[in-house]
């Protein structure tokens, strides 16, 4: 297998042109290989769900629907999958033999893609926590113990995710740097081309045959890395057990079920919620969070210091949003939790 | 910079007696493999180096793909038939001297002695910066020389550009289209009969094929169906001396006129684009007009509204316009 094209440059100079096409072969490899071995390993191997020793909390005043993307974030989302897909079919597809006229959609999809990145980068760094995404101690821990409990070891218990699962933040950052490379390059080889922005001028930066190749090969490999990410993202999207994941990224809400099943109240805070610790109940008395007239009876008696510290609602005064019909609620993501967790919207309404 | 040299690299050749024997060849070597017709733009490339099959399939022996046939719809012509057999024969001179009158202007007699007609429409391009073995867009490289500010330009594309503004240099090619010809291309897959002006890839779709035939497969014949035997044509090309030199510029046209009036045509160029370019919005205006001086410079005019011209090749605007109206003058105007 090759990794890159060379030829000689006017000059006799061995130049980079580009990557191999190999290279997008061993992606989709690569990406369909991961997506089959890990769906024969969830049918077949995977370890029963762990239990989580530190999640004996439970919250308190928790709406039935609980916002996980707010509307501003969703069609952020679904815009740049859509300029992503576009991308990744005019680049890929006349490679593999399914021929069309692909230049002028691939440079246009690549300015809707710029434009939709420097949004959510202007967006996520002032009006959302930005190192909400950002790995830190609790997520390698997670993830480590996730990594032990996959891999059979049955004894390995696993925390509870903040609002972004380490995997989620993991692929963030794969696709932002692939992408991000992706659009420097693409740019520059924007020069090279007549758009509607400009005729092409291969010399305007005087830029020599072998620094064009790297950025063509650079262009390339961000290309394919980025085609086998999308095919894992696909993959785990369209899974039945991950369905309640996709689906918040298209009406926004989770269920509370869902919340409390597999996010660490201390990590991701609800306002208006209250997290608990389950020792602090009586035994005997059950559940505080059994359902929303539980939550609001055990809301105003709950410890609201639970978590370390107060919680965004102040204390004790969580009442519960009416089930089904959350309420107020935008995009941005309100208070800090005790944990340093960024809250999260409850009960938006987009 | 490709260097002449005087030996060409060694390849395994094929002297295949039947149209599907040498497909089946062809399709054994692929990308590898290459199709000696005429071999007028063949040894070029492997002296240059620049191209170097493994395997070459001279088509010299297979009959079936020789000679100019009547039938029932028209005349088929065999893709090695040679330049001056297709430019005399007398059926050809009689109904379609279209086609005819652009055989005879092809290169050199030497030339269309051996040269065919097949061989003609898939010529690769004549640019010097791709024929020369720089890395450009065609050639599987990442830019185009060609289209640079300051580059030597001046035959190049004005229309249909993508990356590469190459032109086809074929001069039968807008003949063929003028005529409506069809074209039988055989393959893995079976025969498939493409029009004569969809026969040619456009570089936003194919940088690096002048034409859609692809590995394994071979053009083995040219139908020209009967609808436009007979009718008023008109061929010219426009080289920068009177003879043995690629076009600037050619166009053709076949038009029914009935009481002084066109009631139908087909016209096409070639050498304003990476593909010879068949006019439907000249043929439009032309349509049901009288031929004259006005409406010729307007089909003109219409031609050439969507032509971005490079840094030297701006005198082809007012070429091709002026080409379209000698075409309608030559109608009886």
């Amino acid at each position: 297998m090759e990794l890159w094209r060379r030829a000689a440059n006017p000059w006799g100079q061995e130049v980079l042109i580009g990557i191999s096409w190999d290279l997008m072969w061993a992606a989709v490899f690569a990406g369909l290989a991961f997506t089959l071995a890990h769906a024969v390993w969830a049918k077949w191997l995977a370890p029963a769900a762990s239990t989580d020793a530190s999640g004996g909390s439970s919250v308190a005043g928790l709406p039935a629907q609980i916002l996980r993307h707010a509307l501003s974030e969703r069609v952020f989302h679904w815009v740049m999958s859509a300029a992503m897909l576009v991308l990744l079919v005019t680049a890929f597809a006349p490679v593999m033999g399914i021929q069309f006229p692909w230049v002028t959609i691939h440079w246009i999809a690549g300015l809707v893609l710029t434009a939709t990145i420097a949004y959510h980068i202007v967006h996520a760094t002032f009006w959302q926590d930005f190192w909400a995404m950002w790995v830190n101690g609790a997520d390698i821990k997670a993830g480590v113990a996730e990594l032990s409990h996959m891999l059979g070891r049955n004894g390995t218990e696993v925390p509870k995710a903040a609002k972004y699962p380490i995997d989620h933040k993991m692929f963030h950052h794969g696709a932002a740097v692939s992408g991000l490379v992706a659009i420097v390059t693409g740019i520059f080889m924007m020069l090279r081309i007549d758009t509607w922005l400009g005729a092409a001028n291969p010399y305007l930066l005087n830029i020599s045959d072998s620094s064009w190749g790297v950025v063509y090969v650079v262009h390339g490999i961000s290309g394919v890395a980025l085609f086998g990410l999308i095919i894992t993202h696909i993959y785990f999207a369209i899974r039945p057990d991950k369905w309640w994941i996709t689906k918040s990224m298209i009406y926004g809400f989770i269920g509370r079920d869902k919340y409390e099943e597999n996010f660490d109240p201390a990590r991701w805070v609800i306002p208006g919620a209250e997290p608990q610790q389950e020792e602090l109940v009586p035994a005997g008395v059950g559940s505080p969070v059994g359902g929303v007239d539980d939550a609001a009876a055990s809301a105003g008696g709950g410890d609201p210091a639970a978590g370390g510290g107060d919680g965004p609602a102040g204390g004790g005064d969580a009442t519960p949003v009416v089930e089904d019909a959350p309420a107020g609620g935008d995009d941005e993501e309100s208070g800090e939790s005790s944990s340093g967790e960024r809250t999260s919207e409850a009960g938006g309404l987009d | 910079m490709a260097v002449i040299r005087d030996m060409i690299p060694a390849f395994e050749l094929f002297q295949p007696t039947s149209a599907d024997d040498a497909i089946e060849l062809l399709i054994r070597y692929g990308e590898d493999g290459w199709v000696l017709g005429g071999g007028m733009d063949s040894f070029d490339w492997w002296k240059e180096r620049i191209k170097r099959p493994t395997a070459v399939v001279d088509l010299v022996n297979v009959d079936e793909l020789h000679g100019i046939r009547t039938t029932a719809d028209g005349i088929e012509i065999g893709a090695m038939t040679t330049l001056t057999e297709v430019a005399t024969h007398p059926e050809l001179l009689a109904n379609y001297s279209v086609l005819t009158d652009a055989a005879s202007q092809i290169a050199t007699p030497q030339i269309r002695n051996r040269g065919t007609i097949a061989g003609n429409l898939i010529q690769d391009t004549r640019c010097w910066y791709y024929r020369g073995g720089w890395p450009c867009y065609r050639a599987g490289g990442n830019t185009c020389y060609a289209s640079a500010p300051t580059a030597m330009n001046r035959e190049h594309a004005i229309l249909g550009t993508s990356r590469c503004v190459a032109v086809s240099p074929s001069d039968s090619a807008p003949a063929l289209i003028a005529l409506d010809a069809q074209f039988v291309i055989k393959g893995s897959r079976g025969e498939r009969v493409v029009d004569a002006e969809d026969f040619f890839m456009r570089p936003s779709v194919d940088i690096e094929r002048m034409t859609i035939l692809k590995p394994g497969e071979l053009l083995t014949t040219i139908r020209i169906p009967s609808t436009w035997a007979g009718a008023t044509f008109y061929y010219e090309k426009i080289e920068d001396r009177k003879a043995w030199d690629f076009a600037l510029m050619t166009v053709a046209s076949a038009m029914r006129i009935n009481g002084g009036v066109i009631e139908d045509l087909r016209m096409a160029v070639n050498g304003a684009a990476p593909f010879p370019i068949r006019l439907e919005d000249s043929e439009r205006v032309l349509r049901g007009q009288t031929p004259s001086e006005e409406i010729g410079l307007r089909a003109g005019e219409v031609a050439i509204r969507d032509a971005q011209p490079l840094r030297h090749n701006d005198f082809k605007l007012p070429l091709m316009r002026n080409l379209i109206r000698r075409a309608v003058r030559g109608a009886g105007v």
